[in-house]
């Protein structure tokens, strides 16, 4: 018995070493893996390390908020919400939408740009909350005893609805005048809210990057600071809710065993609803955070930011809220890594193949834990 | 108190409970006797409302529960001590307990309750911290219980207390279930220790594939030829 499973173990490590080698040194060079390049350019270069850093991070921060949503969720039902990111997306389209009717998107008022925004923040975080619990309501709740293909098949259905929603609204030019009459199915732009407001300011100069005054070849911006400080106070607030508030403890309960939570008295449709309303109004927070920081918004652009937190959530640990956040950075780190020092067409691969190590290893994921019920 | 008319409950196509009827009265232990896949379990999660039952009534004081959801049963003070305990294995024992009282609207004598479960189960104040999964399999049986006592449940319904423990634990849960009925808990106990079971009981029913095939006293049980046979194991 002992022999055996020594020995399965080797050949397990040795498969996952040959891999290791096969990606490294075949297909790595492919994928933009020129270990002598890299090494000259950071040494040309040292502060470009700091500067995809500082990338990697806020881009991690929105890709964690996101990915926030698809491990409670599953955390709760077991269900993958494939309409996740493109609730997402419904947030950056009506964080925009809300900018442009407010007139914040003309205004050379601070005061007005910066009610605009907490308006559309608020707004996006309403509105992507009732919209993945009304999700839930009719896709979900009726298949919740169903086969576990069937809620698997109308969330993808659910997808490609708000996905038509999403490049229908991007036509609306009367919503919003830059959209223009050319269709939903381009990139629209974003406006960037924040250089507008350092504009109508005169602070800094006038200017979002804080460092413009040190002379260094970086950029640290006001988007950096405000996409990192919104998501660690996200982030907070979800943990202090899930570990303090009677509802919260609720949905652990839920989430650790279903059928002694309904003997305690718990109503698992109101959790259930709690955790999509939560998931939803978080992506919508994400929605603005993103419009402001990449400054597209696009029908489509939930697809990848949803596959980007899925693959998130998945690395640490489906169903753990810690592991959603850490994936989400890690990710976003190693995105934009790939992005500066490999090749940027690779770096959907680069997220995979580490993907794959990683669950080769700890199958369920970084921080995982068994979730599911056994009885 | 609580009474079950004629009900029938299935598991898809498996005609799982085929007219069970009993009842269990104020103050009373009833003991719910029969081997394994015989339909107990499934009695109690069918008065829980986690099985909905096909037809039959089940009343609590008079009011029907079948058609309530689980946690408008559980409202209503029917608490439960599950098979397999089923407690939250990544919770602390404190945090289990505060579930057990979720149901309950107003939360004055929380301390009290919660003082009386840890002298009942002292072994429990210990681990006060510790998660859920990490504590022994009789620390569970009594953490589960504990939870199901925090509900200050009218009826407590347990369900295989002795499973899968050494014979000093089982000898020590059932003097605690035989004190907290003292203490006036109307309790149904199904177990499959007959043996025990209808030692601490006033009354008991023997199921038998999903059918009550027999209802007495339990002193008078204990002596009936075919439950001596079948379930004691006494020729």
């Amino acid at each position: 018995m002992e022999t055996t499973k020594k020995k399965n173990f080797n050949l397990r490590s040795l498969g996952v070493l040959v891999l290791v080698l096969y990606i490294v040194f075949l297909i790595g060079p492919i994928a933009g893996l020129d270990v002598p390049t890299i090494a000259a350019s950071i040494k040309a270069n040292p502060l470009q390390l700091i500067q995809f850093l500082i990338i990697g991070i806020s881009n991690g921060a929105i890709i964690a908020i996101i990915a926030l949503g698809y491990t409670m969720v599953y955390g709760i039902i077991e269900l993958i919400n494939f309409a996740h990111g493109d609730v997402y997306m419904i947030g950056v389209f009506t964080s925009l939408t809300v900018l442009s009717l407010t007139g914040t998107l003309n205004s050379t008022n601070p005061v007005q740009i910066v009610l605009g925004l907490a308006f559309a923040l608020i707004i996006a975080i309403v509105v992507c909350a009732s919209l993945n619990a009304t999700i839930e309501r009719l896709a979900y709740r009726r298949l919740r005893n169903a086969p576990r293909l069937a809620p698997l098949i109308s969330a993808i259905g659910m997808s490609f609805i708000i996905e038509n929603i999403g490049l229908m609204w991007a036509a609306q030019a009367w919503l919003v005048p830059s959209f223009g009459t050319t269709g939903g199915a381009s990139q629209k732009v974003f406006p960037d809210m924040l250089s507008a407001l350092f504009k109508a300011t005169g602070f800094n100069g006038g200017d979002v990057n804080l460092l413009v005054a040190s002379g260094l070849p970086l950029r640290l911006t006001v988007k950096d600071i405000l996409v990192i400080v919104l998501a660690v106070a996200l982030m907070t607030g979800l943990y202090l809710f899930v570990q303090r508030t009677q509802l919260g403890k609720a949905m652990r309960a839920t989430a650790q065993n279903r059928d002694a939570a309904k003997m305690l008295g718990i109503d698992i449709d109101l959790v259930i609803t709690a955790t999509f309303l939560i998931g939803g109004g978080l992506a919508g927070a994400a929605g603005l955070m993103a419009g402001l920081y990449n400054n597209t918004a696009w029908w489509f652009m939930g697809f990848r930011a949803g596959l980007q937190a899925f693959t998130a959530a998945v690395l640490g640990g489906i169903g753990n809220i810690t592991g959603a956040m850490l994936g989400g950075f890690l990710i976003g780190l190693l995105a934009s890594f790939s992005d500066g020092y490999l090749n940027a067409r690779w770096t959907n691969a680069w997220v995979f193949a580490t993907l794959v190590l990683i669950l080769l290893f700890r199958p369920t994921g970084l921080l995982g834990e068994q979730v599911g019920q056994k009885a | 108190m609580l009474e079950l008319k004629d009900v029938h409950t299935y598991y898809g196509n498996i005609h799982a409970l085929k007219g069970v009827s009993l009842t269990v009265n104020q103050g009373e232990i009833v003991t719910l006797i029969g081997s394994n896949g015989a339909g107990k379990s499934t009695t109690l999660r069918t008065i829980q409302g986690i099985n909905r039952p096909r037809s039959g009534t089940i009343l609590l004081e008079g009011v029907a529960l079948e058609k309530l959801p689980p946690h408008e049963i559980a409202g209503r003070g029917v608490a439960q001590s599950p098979e397999g305990r089923l407690i939250f294995p990544r919770m602390t024992v404190l945090e289990n307990l505060e579930m057990g009282a979720y149901a309950r609207k107003n939360k004055t004598g929380f301390d009290d309750d919660l003082a009386r479960v840890f002298s009942l189960f002292p072994r429990l104040k210990e681990r006060i911290t510790q998660k859920g999964g990490t504590l022994s399999g009789g620390e569970q049986q009594m953490l589960a219980m504990g939870r199901a006592l925090m509900a200050r449940p009218r009826i407590l319904l347990l369900d295989e207390p002795s499973m899968g423990l050494s014979p000093l634990l089982v000898e020590l849960i059932f003097e605690i279930i035989q004190n907290i009925n003292k203490e006036g808990m109307t309790i149904l106990l199904v177990e499959q220790n007959a043996l025990m079971a209808l030692s601490i009981a006033n009354r008991g029913y023997v199921l038998q594939t999903g059918e009550i095939i027999l209802s007495d006293a339990a002193a008078k049980l204990k002596e009936n030829e075919m439950v001596r046979k079948s379930y004691l194991g006494i020729e």
